[in-house]
């Protein structure tokens, strides 16, 4: 008798427990870094910085995972998006304008889609390894405009880029100097948790120091995003994709334009991936070309490979695994990368669908269940 | 006076210098079953594809409802009513029979991703309508239990049997069955005729390739003979059975015998 997985029986569930189950783990999400977990929390970093990194690449996961696990283009330039929103940002914000920051986010996710398109329209007719090279290009092309053109601040990049505003009771110039509410962090040292009012986070105070806000802020555009991916997966269009990425000779005669579906994945991916660079410039307040090497295309499409091609939550543990795991054994330093390969190298040979593979259906594991009843009788009906 | 569905008019294909198809010319009429059988070799898988729009022919013209084939893209040629199975499965895999199915369903949708995102009635229709003709036709070919199954754990059966249920899912007036019973046994032949016979009772015009002449003289209304790329005799199975030109291809000649 095979067991099911979490996420089958999560499936099984009935609507509500279901909904019930995700408001409760998002909740659990949002207050991770006030309750301070221990063996979660990283000893020697900022939890707040690496929370927002977590959902960082959790985000951009999520979006290559459309590209590469929904439709099967290999894309090795995903950087090259998280580029054009990123620097989209800086340079309305900073550079040659002062457009506020949040109004910034529209161009910046439309940019990158316009950039996905047009990078598709040509290339989206090669396939396989041959789309894999073109996309690499397209990767380091961005990044090579961005270290020649002084207009994008060359190699020096563009500094002081601001973040989202701050809901504030009070403001001084910029700076918030009482918000609306705080949220103490609780306080593991003594081995029971205490409530620790020396660290508060200021509720919704988008500052330098504490860089929780820019989690909670991260961690929505996850959620939304988890729920759009999903919308769109279970319609026709994410039949289509799936159809492509099977046998796109087969599609193509079942009626399904893969072309235009392909061009579809490209720019609903190059929407995440322009996404995630302007939560990248709003809280790093400084974007340059080292942002957006060739080794954060091959680090995103491992932690797509890592998760689970295919499957949302796979994208997610993916990103979780690749962008937590270096920063909580940060006190090894020298060795973390190592460390990283190796357990890389491991899950290839040992688990190379992923770590959450993508699943049947919610009716399929319900199938199972019944067929697992029907075929092992009981010792009652066995007795009469 | 019966409609003709397809016209194959005076059709050449030429690979370089092979001569895949040479001056064919067929019809098929509504309603009808009508079957392409030939020694292996002999163009047929070649001819469906024209038919298809996998190939473009080199001359002569394929019309479909009075209208050229010529210049369109394959999806349209689909959405035009032509669907196919294939003579090596080539199902979606990794999705379950019914999302295999309901690919097909979706050539007659046009929902896209803002109407998915946000849910709007057009949405839920098109997916109501398409779960709801894919489980009949699943029903249909006996594989409503199978539904949630990936088509790779399918049998062999099952799998050819989901094939012929994704091409009729696509809405089409004519369906091309590409040696359908490929690998069946006798029993199992049979039986796929009869449904063959039930698809066409609703309503399906089928061109049909089999390269067993017994079991296509059961069911079929129409036969042409390929022989070489070339048509070598059409007519009603009577006639074709007793035709010197389709026994020679078939058996050989006195003169290959010596």
């Amino acid at each position: 008798m095979k067991s099911l997985g979490i996420g089958a029986r999560v499936e099984t569930l009935p609507k509500w427990t279901k909904i019930v189950f995700f408001v409760l783990l998002a909740l659990f999400c949002y207050a991770l870094p006030v309750l301070q977990l221990p063996l979660i929390t990283t000893p020697d970093v900022d939890f707040g910085g690496v929370l927002f990194t977590v959902a960082l690449y959790v985000l951009i996961a999520l979006g290559l995972n459309i590209v590469v696990g929904y439709a099967g283009l290999l894309d090795l330039g995903y950087v090259g998006f998280y580029a054009v929103g990123a620097y989209s940002v800086a340079v309305l914000t900073t550079e040659h304008g002062s457009v506020p920051y949040l109004w910034t986010i529209p161009v910046a996710v439309g940019l990158a889609m316009l950039s996905g398109v047009l990078l598709g329209a040509p290339t989206l007719r090669v396939r396989g390894d041959y789309l894999a090279i073109v996309t690499l290009g397209f990767g380091e092309i961005i990044r090579l405009t961005a270290v020649n053109l002084d207009w994008l601040g060359g190699a020096r990049g563009i500094s002081n880029v601001p973040g989202p505003p701050d809901i504030c009771k009070v403001t001084e110039g910029d700076v918030c100097r009482q918000p609306l509410f705080e949220i103490p962090h609780l306080d593991w040292s003594t081995g029971t948790p205490l409530v620790d009012l020396n660290h508060q986070t200021g509720f919704l105070d988008f500052g330098v120091l504490d860089l929780v806000p820019y989690y909670w802020f991260a961690l929505t555009i996850v959620i939304l995003v988890l729920i759009a991916d999903r919308r769109i997966k279970d319609s026709r269009v994410g039949r289509a994709w799936e159809a492509t990425r099977e046998d796109e000779d087969a599609a193509e005669l079942m009626g399904v334009p893969t072309f235009r579906f392909k061009l579809l994945a490209f720019a609903m991916g190059a929407f995440v991936g322009g996404l995630a660079g302007a939560l990248f410039a709003g809280n790093s307040s400084f974007v340059s070309p080292l942002s957006f090497l060739l080794l954060y295309s091959i680090l995103f499409v491992a932690a797509v490979v890592v998760g689970g091609q295919g499957n949302r939550w796979g994208a997610v543990v993916g990103g979780i695994v690749v962008a937590y795991l270096p920063e909580r054994f940060r006190s090894f330093q020298d060795w973390r990368v190592m460390i990283f390969g190796v357990a890389l190298m491991l899950l290839a040979v040992y688990r190379p669908q992923g770590l959450l593979p993508p699943r049947r259906r919610k009716r399929a594991a319900q199938a199972e269940r019944e067929d697992q009843a029907t075929h092992t009788p009981t010792t009652i009906e066995g007795a009469t | 006076m019966t409609e003709k569905v397809l016209e194959v008019d005076a059709v050449t294909l030429q690979f370089g210098g092979l001569t895949a198809l040479d001056d064919v010319s067929f019809d098929i009429n509504e309603g009808e079953i009508l079957a392409l059988i030939g020694p292996n070799g002999a163009g047929k898988t070649t001819c469906f594809n024209v038919t298809t729009g996998v190939y473009r022919p080199t001359k002569g013209t394929v019309r479909f409802q009075g209208k050229s084939l010529t210049g369109m893209k394959r999806h349209q040629i689909t959405r035009l009513g032509i669907a196919r199975t294939f003579q090596n499965i080539r199902l979606f895999r990794a999705m379950t029979a019914l999302e295999n199915v309901m690919v097909g369903g979706d050539t007659r949708h046009g929902t896209g991703v803002l109407s998915a995102l946000f849910g709007l009635p057009q949405h839920r229709r098109e997916e109501q309508e398409g779960y709801d003709r894919a489980m009949e036709l699943l029903r249909f070919m006996g594989l409503e239990k199978r539904a949630d199954e990936l088509a790779s754990n399918l049998s062999y059966g099952d799998q050819r049997r989901l094939e012929i249920a994704r091409a009729m899912a696509t809405g089409p007036q004519l369906l091309c069955l590409d040696e359908p019973a490929a690998g069946f046994n006798p029993a199992e032949k049979q039986a796929l005729m009869e449904l063959i016979r039930k698809v066409r009772d609703r309503g399906y015009t089928v061109l049909l390739i089999e390269h067993d002449m017994r079991l296509v003289m059961g069911v079929a209304d129409r036969i042409v003979v390929l022989e070489f790329g070339r048509k070598i005799a059409e007519g009603l199975p009577e006639q074709i059975r007793n035709d010197p030109a389709v026994i020679a291809a078939y058996l050989g000649t006195d003169e290959d015998a010596s």
